[in-house]
């Protein structure tokens, strides 16, 4: 398991466009993507647009992203660029 | 052959195949299942077929409009291949053993609700585009056609009446005319009509039969008569017409890039009237001079929930843009009435062209109404803006709708965001009222613009809606053009511009009494301004007389 933390940067939070494209992008990977709020009240895998929506993390809320299974390695270093370039 | 005969609200001949207008049958039953397995291969049909539209949708906006829109598509893809959603529509068939249209609709449902009660604007806005994606698929899944019309190729569209929300969605790239049994010259159908330049016959009654469908119809919106599968002689009159419609339009294309001056050098505002931001392109290739009347009512009779700032500034900010530094009249929303959006939930009224519309909503809803400003004024950085205000009968609604721009201007300023301070604001006089007052109102706004089919109405006390008023409605009753004198007087003593922008505008045989009478502007359906501005250069404003005024 592999796991790092994230800060929102951009205003609207995870909206629907970003959130799509996270769900789009997870789907791609052979590991298992969960986003977790940081006070651990809320929780959704990352495949799912609506779940992760329905989260309504703000912009300067910090998520915790964990990837399980496959190549945790490759699949952590993909998802933190994500964040990086899209949130 | 046969031949009919109706009332024509919108020149011009056309001739095509008939088609009826299918209004969807949205009823979705309760029953139960008889096939479960069979209902979720019928989902996950409807689902395939979603998405590959609204891809498509997005390759076509991509081209067409730029990224924003297509990824707005692509979002709505997105969501209907999502996991919990369609997971939703699987169990609830599982378990109430419904109907796919049943199961499709209790997720949709649930899921809009889920983001309707979040605590952030943005995502209860989201709940909007649920119901959107809900409905591609349940009309996917009932087999309904968007845009209401199933055909390839172009169409005379004939309907009982076609209501304002239904005329926004049609596909109008495949109309060449409207035929209805209902109606009247002032219904939506024939305002669409002469904003598209396309003919139409209202009020055919019971003569226009669903069997005619695909039948080959001739029909001449200036008589009001139809031919189906005329004979040789009906035929051969029909294609004159025709022809002398083409010759027409080559002689009108003469008047493109001329100015709008009487002979006598008198200059005349010739702008046009339009519905949505989709009408930009008739304004500019009949080379209107501005837009006299943006009608806002379309971004709340196109969705089911109230338009968001961002959705409202987006269509302003494209108009105003496109225009160029050219006027841009927007009008706040004018809903009521005969125009009706059911998430007001306004009250049901004995009379609601005297109940609680147009403005009358705005005061009664300010934070409806601070939306749409500030929308507006967003706008105002873009182009040439000004904010009208619809349905005015006292001084202190000018004055409170004064006090809301001023309210909205100040959170503008403390947020930093860019607009125009100098924004024109005007009212329409749609009301015997405002011209009784007009003095004291002109001495508070930039602009007047009448509504002369509102005007019509209370000044005569003839409801517009209705059919058989016929000759009782009469738009040339001196008693109105005299409080179009009275209106333009008051304009001018406290030295503001007076405008026209309804249909009267484009009535070639009023243009000599509207100059007598001292009309600045005259703003009418696009296709409306090159004949007009012919007529206007041929005219003599010194000469013109106000004879019709009957005084």
């Amino acid at each position: 398991m592999k796991q790092f933390t994230y800060t929102i940067t951009d205003p609207v939070g995870v909206h629907a466009r970003p959130a799509g494209l996270l769900a789009k992008a997870a789907k791609g990977l052979d590991s298992t993507v969960t986003i977790t709020k940081a006070d651990g009240s809320k929780s959704a895998a990352a495949t799912k647009l609506m779940a992760l929506m329905g989260m309504g993390i703000k912009t300067g809320e910090t998520v915790t992203v964990t990837i399980e299974g496959g190549n945790e390695e490759a699949n952590a270093a993909a998802m933190e660029q994500f964040f990086k370039e899209n949130l | 052959m046969i031949l009919m005969q109706g009332k024509g609200v919108s020149k011009g001949v056309a001739s095509g195949p008939i088609y009826f207008f299918q209004r969807p049958d949205t009823t979705i039953s309760d029953a139960p299942a008889a096939d479960i397995e069979a209902e979720k291969a019928r989902i996950t049909q409807a689902q395939e077929k979603s998405i590959d539209q609204l891809n498509a949708l997005a390759d076509k906006a991509r081209e067409e409009t730029g990224d924003e829109t297509a990824i707005l598509f692509e979002t709505h893809a997105m969501f209907v291949e999502d996991e919990d959603y369609v997971d939703c529509m699987m169990n609830a068939l599982t378990e109430k053993g419904c109907c796919a249209e049943k199961a499709v609709e209790i997720a949709g449902e649930e899921f809009a609700a889920m983001l309707a009660a979040m605590d952030d604007p943005y995502m209860q806005g989201r709940a909007a585009d649920i119901k959107d994606v809900t409905r591609r698929i349940l009309n996917n899944l009932m087999g309904l056609t968007e845009g209401g019309i199933d055909s390839q190729e172009p169409v005379i569209l004939a309907a009982d009446d076609l209501a304002p929300s239904e005329t926004l969605q049609l596909d109008k790239s495949k109309i060449l005319g409207f035929m209805t049994q209902g109606g009247s010259g002032n219904s939506h159908t024939a305002i669409l009509a002469r904003t598209m330049g396309i003919p139409a016959i209202c009020g055919l009654g019971d003569a226009l039969k669903q069997d005619c469908a695909g039948r080959t119809a001739y029909i001449d919106g200036e008589t009001g008569q139809v031919a189906i599968d005329p004979d040789e002689i009906t035929l051969g009159a029909f294609q004159a017409k025709l022809e002398k419609q083409r010759e027409l339009k080559e002689l009108m294309e003469t008047m493109k890039g001329q100015k709008d001056v009487t002979l006598d050098g008198r200059e005349m505002m010739v702008y046009c009237n339009i519905g949505s931001p989709e009408d930009v392109a008739a304004v500019q290739s009949n080379d209107g001079q501005g837009i006299g009347l943006f009608r806002s009512e379309f971004l709340y009779l196109a969705t089911n929930d109230y338009p968001s700032e961002d959705a409202q500034f987006r269509a302003y900010r494209d108009v105003a843009a496109a225009m160029d530094g050219k006027r841009v009249v927007i009008r706040t929303l004018d809903i009521g009435a005969d125009k009706q959006v059911d998430y007001f939930q306004l009250h049901k009224e004995e009379n609601p062209a005297l109940g609680v519309r147009a403005i009358r909503i705005c005061l009664n809803r300010p934070e409806v109404f601070r939306t749409q400003l500030r929308a507006l004024y967003r706008a105002s950085a873009y182009g040439k803006v000004a904010i009208m205000f619809p349905m005015i009968t006292s001084v202190w609604e000018v004055k409170e709708c004064k006090r809301a721009c001023q309210k909205v201007m100040a959170e503008l300023d403390a947020e930093g965001v860019p607009y125009n301070k100098e924004t024109e604001i005007g009212i329409m006089i749609e009301t015997p009222a405002s011209v009784l007052v007009a003095e004291e109102l002109a001495k508070e706004v930039d602009f007047f613009s009448v509504g002369t089919n509102d005007l019509t109405q209370y000044t005569l006390a003839c409801d517009r809606q209705a059919n058989d008023l016929g000759k009782f409605f009469d738009p040339h009753h001196p008693a109105v053009l005299r409080a179009l004198k009275m209106a333009t007087d008051a304009a001018h003593k406290a030295g503001i511009w007076i405008g026209i922008c309804g249909e009267l505008g484009a009535d070639l045989s009023l243009l000599e009494t509207f100059l007598a009478i001292g009309i600045d502007e005259l703003s009418v359906s696009p296709t409306s301004v090159l004949p007009l501005r012919a007529e206007i250069r041929k005219s003599i404003a010194k000469t013109c007389t106000l004879e019709k005024l009957e005084c």
